[in-house]
């Protein structure tokens, strides 16, 4: 393939390309405006620091880091194009799977009495798994359906609180084995959501896995006639969110050390509100993790720091809409200046 | 250099107190990043008139006829319509002037019918405030008789072939009644006849006094249809002359700086086993009975008329849409190909039509453009992707093809239409694949660029790859094809060895 080159070629190439401020840096300095306000707020409220009191810091991120981990998951599945409405439900039937697997012996009222005292591995695999399955079923309703992406996940949504509810006939699970409780303890969580982000990070940027799940974002048709499995790798996309929304009903319920019906009401919204103020589009092909990373940590400083300067929590919900719908004014406006550069 | 500046050139007769130009475009600039698309460009168009614009792919011809539609606004200079500067802020602005384009790549709503897509935003209303569709039907049977095309005013847009899609686009163009008619290669996906309908068009807009740009890489239709040709490199302006002032070498000569030597540089190359048959293939409702060899090292040029089935041939080939009936067998070995998965690891390759469709990535960069189709097989370890390696390929393709982008990272929607084909081109090139069927391979693809596709696609055939190339420019399948296979509505209607192989064979079995 060594075709010459005429002289004369029109080819310029200034082989390095210009720096171009990543968008994540956009959404960095949102986040720290958003801080900064909350400190200057602070002083002129409550004459104190918001920033200076570092438990206060290692708490927003615990908030969140369950929220994060959804988020993550719903990431992926917004580059594909798609959407998870299912990830809050998911998460509360995974508590519940994994907290009935980890009761202890002398609780006279246990799930599966049969079943008490197990090492904690079985709860946390089997809670996975359960979330894993649900979006495996996500994934596959839209791949071979061909179901659109909201219904089939707002079906999953409905149907997987129903059962986190029929499972025990709305009863909590309690006296949980402290082997399992120890998972949700400390800062555990937060870990766990910075490892999972960098893992996924690396597997959007480095691998096949990534570069596909892109190319289908941003055109199906292309990419499946680029030699892609779209079904295939559709059902891998959603089972991994399913997987994580099912890791982080086990971390809630390891946490609370009770496994609720009610657990993870509305966290589908605020991961999805957070991967969209971190910059990925709902149309599909653009986004990345370290956005979504900041993104949820903005959602934390925003609850956190309403609750500083004592805002109620209906406004608190207004000025979330709000900001909801300016991250997606944002990327709508990035979008059209991306087109006429 | 017999350049004739602009102002000596012939006065148009109209009247004096008309301007004589309708559109006059004054020093213009514009700068993308890391490139100058235009570079005080000046250019007249009289009332009238067919004008041709010229130049290599990215040489900024599309750029200018967005400015002048209102798509984008200049950095520097004006646009003066009917002697009046004006100021055109959006498409909307230059539709109202009078200014419609057919862009080059398609731009409608595949699930809205013809009749929809036409006067959208100016549907008919009824009393109730509400779309009168009885009206907008006969508006667009009105139009299609007017433009004697053949399409049912409510079929849906996305059952179009390409050619289809592409008339109404041009008869939605017309709709408007503008002045000035932007066409950005309108005729890069259409065949002889449509082309030949299409001319009959725009004489008619020609002699009832409106102006057409016409934007093409093809030599013949340029002399077939100009009056005036300008020609632009480099986002320069380079010249204006009558068309009748011209030839064909001095139009090459001034659009890429150099030579070309041969245009259709099939060479010998060694014809070896048979690698691909095909036997019997059909697709329910769409073509029956295709049977064929290929053999390595031969290159089989496939014609046809638009809606021939020639594309839907090299779909089911490749899985697409897999074939309802028949064999395909490689190496001898019958083989199920019911995806393109699967036909891309039976070492098969299909360069699509539609680049816009089944294509492009149009948010991601030209480096993810290309590589994308290499993933599924090579450059993987482990599921990591080799990226560093990759980079260099795709870099040596980028050089090879001449693809003109600032660099790799570049969004691909900001490449030129030809640069974005060179792109899809190299993206197959890198599967390294033993049968490569392209379809329309130099579509959109300025003079200079398609000797070195055809020679590369030559060096290819010559160091044993297998070759089917669907092509509607007569010149290019019978230049470069050992073999010719003619289709008509959905069969076969003959297959012509290289020596037979002329124009009027081979459009005698095109129609039937
Ligand atoms: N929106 C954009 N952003 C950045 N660069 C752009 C944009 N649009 C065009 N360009 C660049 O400007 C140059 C001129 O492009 P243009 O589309 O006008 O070429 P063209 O003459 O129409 O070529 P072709 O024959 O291939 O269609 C190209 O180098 C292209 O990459
Ligand atoms: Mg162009």
């Amino acid at each position: 393939m060594n075709a010459s080159v005429n002289s004369g070629g029109v080819v310029e190439t200034p082989a390095r390309r210009p720096f171009k401020m990543p968008v994540e840096a956009g959404i960095f300095l949102v986040l720290v405006a958003i801080a900064l306000a909350f400190e200057a707020l602070g002083w002129m409220v409550r004459g104190e620091s918001f920033l200076g009191n570092s438990q206060r810091l290692v708490i927003i991120v615990l908030q969140v880091s369950i929220i994060g981990l959804l988020a993550i998951g719903v990431t992926q599945v917004i580059i594909t194009s798609g959407v998870d409405l299912s990830s809050g439900s998911v998460l509360a039937l995974s508590a519940m799977v994994a907290a009935s697997l980890a009761q202890t012996s002398d609780n006279a009222r246990a799930v599966f009495p049969m079943l008490t005292d197990l090492p904690a591995v079985v709860p946390v695999i089997a809670g996975v798994l359960v979330g894993a399955l649900a979006g495996v079923v996500n994934g596959g309703l839209v791949a071979v359906t061909g179901i659109p992406p909201f219904i089939a996940t707002l079906g999953m949504m409905v149907t997987a609180r129903g059962l986190a509810r029929y499972y025990t006939h709305g009863q909590p699970i309690s006296r949980l084995s402290e082997d399992f409780t120890w998972i949700g303890a400390g800062a555990t969580p937060v870990i766990v959501f910075l490892v999972t982000a960098l893992i996924f990070h690396v597997a959007l940027r480095y691998t096949r896995y990534g570069k596909f799940t892109y190319a289908i974002g941003a055109n199906a048709q292309a990419a499946r006639v680029s030699g892609i499995n779209i079904g295939r790798h559709l059902i891998v996309v959603y089972g991994i969110a399913g997987l994580l929304a099912g890791l982080g009903g086990v971390m809630t319920a390891a946490r609370s050390a009770t496994g609720q019906a009610g657990m993870g009401m509305g966290y589908e919204l605020d991961a999805i509100a957070a991967v969209v103020i971190g910059g990925t589009s709902l149309t599909g092909g653009v986004g990345r993790i370290t956005g979504t990373v900041i993104g949820t940590v903005i959602l934390g400083v925003m609850t956190s720091g309403f609750t500083f300067v004592g805002i109620d929590a209906y406004v608190q919900d207004i000025v979330k809409g709000l900001i909801i719908v300016a991250a997606v004014t944002a990327d709508q406006y990035r979008m059209r200046r991306r087109k006429k550069a | 250099m017999a350049v004739t500046a602009l102002g000596m050139m012939t006065p148009p007769s109209v009247s004096t107190h008309a301007p004589p130009y309708l559109l006059e475009v004054d020093s213009v600039r514009k700068e993308f990043p890391g490139v100058v698309a235009l570079d005080s460009v000046c250019l007249r168009i009289r009332p009238g008139t067919v004008h041709a614009l010229m130049g290599e792919n990215g040489a900024g011809k599309s750029t200018l006829m967005k400015i002048i539609a209102g798509i984008y606004t200049p950095d520097q200079g004006m646009i003066r319509l009917r002697g009046e500067p004006c100021r055109l802020t959006s498409p909307l602005d230059a539709l109202e002037a009078g200014i419609a384009m057919i862009h080059q790549e398609l731009n409608l709503m595949s699930f809205m019918t013809i009749a929809e897509n036409i006067w959208i935003r100016r549907e008919p209303l009824n009393r109730f405030g509400l779309v009168d569709h009885a009206e907008l039907r006969r508006r667009t049977r009105d139009l299609f008789r007017r433009l004697k095309i053949d399409l049912d005013p409510d079929q849906a847009v996305g059952e179009l072939t390409v050619a289809g899609r592409q008339m109404v686009e041009i008869a939605k163009a017309v709709s408007y009644d503008s002045d000035v008619l932007i066409m950005d290669e309108p005729t890069s996906a259409l065949t002889d006849r449509e082309v030949a309908h299409l001319f009959a068009i725009v004489e008619d807009l020609r002699s009832r006094g409106k102006a057409i740009i016409y934007i093409t890489h093809k030599m013949n239709e340029v002399f077939e249809i100009a009056d005036d040709i300008s020609i632009f490199r480099d986002g320069r302006h380079i010249l204006t002359d009558a068309a009748s002032n011209l030839t064909r070498d001095k139009l090459i000569n001034l659009m890429v700086g150099r030579e070309i030597t041969q245009m259709f540089p099939k060479g010998e190359s060694k014809i070896g086993e048979v690698v691909l048959s095909v036997e019997n293939l059909a697709l329910e409702g769409v073509f029956s009975n295709v049977s064929f060899e290929l053999r390595a090292g031969e290159i089989l040029g496939i014609a046809g008329l638009v809606g021939s089935g020639r594309t839907n041939v090299a779909e089911a080939i490749f899985g697409m849409t897999p074939a309802t009936a028949g064999t395909i067998r490689i190496d001898g070995k019958p083989v199920r190909v019911d995806s393109p998965k699967t036909a891309m690891a039976h070492k098969l390759a299909l360069l699509t039509e539609d680049r816009k469709e089944t294509g492009l990535f149009l948010m991601l960069s030209v480096l993810e453009n290309m590589e994308l189709a290499a993933l599924t097989d090579r450059y993987v370890q482990g599921g990591f992707v080799a990226q560093s390696e990759l980079n260099g390929i795709c870099a040596t393709m980028k050089n090879t093809l001449r693809v003109k982008t600032p660099h790799l990272q570049e969004c691909i929607e900001n490449l030129s239409g030809g640069n974005q084909q060179k792109v899809l081109i190299a993206r197959w090139l890198m599967t390294q694949p033993r049968v490569l069927i392209l379809d329309e391979p130099t579509r959109g693809i300025d003079v200079g660029a398609k000797a070195e596709i055809h020679r590369l696609i030559s060096d290819l055939a010559a160091q044993g790859m297998a070759i089917i190339m669907i092509s509607s420019e007569l010149p290019e399948i019978l230049g470069m094809s050992d073999r010719v296979m003619v289709m008509h509505e959905g069969r076969v209607t003959g297959t012509v060895d290289r020596a037979d192989a002329d124009q009027v064979t081979i459009m005698r079995l095109a129609s039937g």
